[in-house]
């Protein structure tokens, strides 16, 4: 039976890793993600784990050593962060067109410089454009159960993407939650066992990764982002099945207080859970204002999305990340496109805040929210604002 | 020609070594030539083609050249000890 515990959330995830009985681990250490693979080559060396934990010299090789693993049909994961994101971003395309379902835990944090371990959200719309699948996490317990989800997804034969986790460096990785951890038995009832026709075999031999000349370039790209589209209704009925096993329904738009909500706040990550406190004192002050958070990144929720939100007359969005020299942040700029062609969208007001770890109080967010709905209203001269940075 | 429904997932290729059909030899703007009286047959252009597209070796001991693959990158000519290989204008 599955049992609440307090665990520290990145054991929650190495706990979920294990659990999915991984054939091969290639990760390299980085902060905030080291606990997690710690938890794992502790799981491998005390026999309690029957993988490959492979040590490696870098990310590049991580994800290098990760791809050559599932194109033998091996079930395979790693983790890393921020710079070791960076690192790792030119073996990430790999993956993603050759349709290997590797699965990672990316613990975002801010990306040098300065230098910072701390959370935020530059990582992830870095590697946006890879072409893998990504989920971001509010809290443990999400952590843990999309972890397990997203082994399925990625190796559904209507799938075959590789998969990202998104958790917040720190304000998830470190800190201790009351968490669900499932059981085996439940988990192998969940998850069948990955089987691959187009594997690496010497006795049935194909190539992966080849060469695209021209002639065939764009036909396999467009083959690419029209499978990586239609995966969302496996990854809707997967995350239903999951609910109807364990209870616990994820959604790729989730919603807090939304429905008849003239203002709506769209967030990502662990600092939703905060903004669902400023949602709840507006509301007692009689204002009507809600939460939509995004938890599936790619494929971008635009139907979903449309639908949350469909009683707002103003979005605030907040991004933890900025463009440099750009538009407003990454997030707002998918959603603005998101409702461009619709007649009648509502007004979409960009925030930029929480960057480098820095916190945003409850106070912050309902700052944020009356002052979007100011901006909505009357325009702004900047095309965004920064919160909470000292002026 | 393939359109983009016909990709196989992944553009994974199910018959391994097709690649062999692909004419690199087209890329050529030189092309190497041999001079068997210079040639020790001592094999170092067979060692250092990067393509494969240099043969080891031929009934009467010579290296052979793959015409259809070599794409004309001269390593060949360069490390050839006694100058049995230089490169002239592609012409075809």
């Amino acid at each position: 039976m599955a049992k609440k515990v307090g665990t520290e959330v990145s054991f929650a995830a190495a706990e979920a890793v294990r659990l999915c009985n991984v054939d091969v681990i290639a990760a390299y250490p980085i902060t905030p993600q080291t606990h997690i693979v710690e938890k794992l080559s502790e799981y491998v060396a005390d026999g309690d784990l029957d993988a490959e934990y492979i040590c490696v010299e870098s990310e590049h090789s991580a994800m290098s050593a990760c791809c050559g693993s599932s194109a033998t049909g091996a079930r395979t994961f790693t983790a890393t962060a921020g710079q070791g994101l960076e690192l790792m971003h030119e073996v990430l395309t790999i993956p993603a067109s050759s349709r290997l379902p590797i699965v990672a835990t990316i613990c975002n944090r801010a990306l040098s410089g300065p230098l910072s371990v701390w959370g935020d959200h530059s990582d992830m719309m870095g590697v946006r454009d890879t072409g893998w699948i990504q989920m971001v996490a509010e809290n443990g317990q999400d952590v843990h159960d999309l972890i397990v989800t997203a082994f399925k997804i990625a190796e559904h034969k209507d799938v075959m993407f590789p998969v990202m986790i998104h958790m917040d460096g720190f304000h998830l990785t470190h800190v201790i939650e009351p968490i669900i951890l499932l059981d085996q038995e439940e988990v192998d009832k969940f998850l069948p066992p990955f089987s691959y026709d187009l594997k690496l075999d010497p006795d049935s031999p194909v190539s992966v990764g080849t060469y695209g000349p021209p002639h065939i370039y764009p036909e396999i790209k467009k083959a690419q982002q029209v499978a990586l589209v239609n995966t969302m209704d496996t990854i809707k009925t997967i995350w239903k099945e999951f609910g109807d096993m364990f209870g616990r329904y994820y959604n790729p738009v989730e919603t807090y207080r939304s429905e008849d909500a003239e203002t709506i706040l769209i967030t990502m990550g662990s600092f939703s859970e905060t903004a669902t406190l400023a949602v709840d004192a507006l509301r007692e002050k009689g204002k009507k204002v809600g939460l939509v958070r995004l938890r599936l990144w790619r494929p971008f929720p635009f139907a979903e999305l449309r639908d949350a939100v469909k009683s707002a007359d103003n979005m605030v969005v907040l991004d933890r990340a900025i463009s440099y020299g750009g538009p407003v942040g990454p997030l707002c700029s998918e959603i603005r496109s998101a409702f461009y062609m619709m007649k009648n969208r509502p007004a979409i007001v960009s925030y930029v805040s929480g960057l480098g770890g820095r916190d945003i109080s409850p106070e912050e967010f309902e700052e944020m929210i009356t002052r979007g709905e100011d901006i909505a209203r009357n325009g702004s001269e900047n095309e965004y604002e920064m919160l909470g940075v000292r002026e | 020609m393939l359109t983009w429904k016909d990709i196989p997932i992944g553009a994974i290729v199910t018959a391994p070594g097709s690649a062999k059909e692909y004419r690199t030899g087209d890329w050529r703007s030189q092309r190497p030539v041999w001079d068997l009286a210079k040639c020790i047959k001592c094999g170092l252009c067979y060692i250092y083609c990067p393509d494969a597209s240099i043969g080891w070796k031929n009934e009467e001991g010579y290296p052979w050249w793959d015409e259809y693959h070599c794409k004309g990158c001269g390593i060949c000519a360069q490390e050839c000890w006694t100058k049995a290989i230089h490169m002239e204008e592609e012409t075809e």
